[in-house]
């Protein structure tokens, strides 16, 4: 007899539709609302309907759409992600993972190498969690979404486009299909780090993206970026703590009063992760290290 | 009863065709419908690396992949490692080094270890430790899987030069 698996971790009756443009996945998003289900890399969704923890009677699978999977970096342009591209392109490509260190640093985190080579920035953009990686990143790297959808096309900045745990600013029918970064400049820095309990392979307990430009000493802050994931319903931007940071000294006092700033935004919940207390020192100790490192990256370029 | 879908692809250098319900991983296409059983489920949720096969030149957890996707890719399983008379070398410095005891896991090792070993010939621990953070294994704490991928490593430079 075959192998059968316990119904309850069995995939249930799908439909399946690999759309190979933009519109015709609108089309079907919007024909079939929430009962579709957009599938990028599929490491979230596909365990999330094994598990029924969403619902969907359609997969929309949009890797064979060119759009979406296409990727460029022009110095004087930035940064044009199709939404579908998976994790291994970015961190492998050395102009993108130098211009948005930021960004690769989270990519290379994202689950393991074999999650990395399917999941998508896109996705996990879309999956929303308040603990995404790729998420604080996106922010600090001040990249904007372009959603398309029945009425046509839109912008919205990262910052803006989580809601809720698991929702987001999507409305019924419509996609995000790529996302896109500024040009990058001389003495500009970028970081992601987390903290888990474990060396790899985790959720986020906290995480921290910052993003920072130095003046042409290397010794002030000109301009500051910073957002946090996992101490708030949703990843949070900071943009307190960033207007504080500019004009001041680029030392380990301002980064370390930086952090106690980043402290007093975050409002986590407790969990199995972390009480809230836990998180909320982590923050601050994160931020401060996320902040050092960008400097230090910063001062190279 | 949603109609099944005609997939054509190439597993281990042969061309293979299969018929699917998109609801089907392509870990239970393998194991259940091509009979490529040396893939295994571990947790079925991505995180234990137990069913990992190499998809156009990049492992994944076949797990976490439906067999509806995989039309005109190249997939590398364990049955593909071996030739038909000689273990592969990584398999040999496994079984040199005891790297293994209940086996669950090795398959995935192994495959995860070829993936690496093609993209970094001569990686350094860390990097092991790294490349192979999605491959669990609850009986040998990892020590002898990273001394058996780097007897691999040495083995497989010495061949090459």
């Amino acid at each position: 007899m075959p192998h059968r698996r316990g119904e309850s971790y069995a995939l249930k009756e799908i439909e399946y539709a690999a759309a190979t443009s933009v519109d015709e996945a609108v089309g079907l998003l919007a024909a079939r609302g929430d009962k579709a289900r957009v599938m990028a890399g599929g490491t979230d969704i596909i365990v999330q309907l094994r598990e029924g923890l969403r619902d969907a009677d359609l997969i929309v699978d949009v890797k064979k759409i060119p759009e979406m999977m296409q990727f460029s970096y022009d110095p004087a342009k930035g940064l044009h992600l199709g939404a579908s591209v998976p994790c291994y392109k970015i961190y492998g490509d050395e102009k993108i993972a130098a211009a948005y260190p930021a960004l690769a640093d989270a990519s290379r985190i994202i689950g393991g190498w074999q999650i990395q080579s399917r999941a998508s920035i896109g996705g996990n953009l879309c999956n929303s969690s308040p603990a995404a990686d790729s998420i604080p990143a996106l922010i600090a790297q001040d990249a904007k979404c372009t959603i398309a959808g029945p009425s046509g096309r839109r912008t919205v900045p990262v910052a803006e486009f989580c809601t809720s745990p698991g929702r987001n600013v999507l409305a019924r029918g419509e996609l995000l299909v790529a996302l896109d970064f500024p040009p990058v400049g001389k003495r500009e820095g970028a970081r992601y780090l987390r903290f888990i309990p474990r060396n790899e392979m985790d959720i986020a307990v906290v995480g921290v993206g910052v993003w920072l430009r130095l003046n042409e000493k290397d010794d002030t802050i000109a301009a500051a970026r910073l957002a946090l994931a996992a101490v708030a319903p949703k990843p949070l931007a900071a943009p307190e703590v960033g207007t504080w940071l500019v004009g001041k000294p680029a030392t380990a006092a301002t980064f370390a009063e930086a952090g106690d700033r980043a402290r007093a935004l975050a409002k986590p919940i407790s969990d199995m992760r972390g009480p809230a207390e836990y998180r909320v020192h982590l923050v601050g100790v994160m931020t401060t290290r996320a902040l050092t490192g960008a400097a230090e990256r910063a001062m190279k370029r | 009863m949603v109609k099944k879908s005609h997939v054509s692809t190439t597993i281990n250098g042969e061309a293979v065709e299969f018929l699917c319900e998109p609801r089907q991983s392509l870990l239970e296409v393998l194991r259940d419908t091509l009979r490529l059983t040396g893939a295994k489920e571990g947790c079925n949720n991505g995180n234990c690396g137990a069913c990992t096969v190499i998809l156009d030149g990049v492992p994944v957890n076949s797990c976490l992949v439906l067999g509806v996707e995989v039309e005109g890719s190249k997939i590398t399983t364990i049955e593909g490692i071996a030739t038909e008379s000689h273990l592969h070398p990584i398999q040999q410095c496994f079984l040199e080094g005891a790297a293994l005891q209940c086996g669950v896991c090795t398959p995935g090792f192994i495959v995860a270890t070829k993936a690496l070993l093609d993209h970094n010939p001569n990686p350094t621990e860390h990097d092991i430790r790294f490349e192979l953070a999605g491959n669990l294994c609850r009986c040998t704490g990892y020590d002898k899987i990273i001394r058996a991928v780097q007897d691999a490593a040495a083995v497989l430079q010495e061949n090459r030069s």
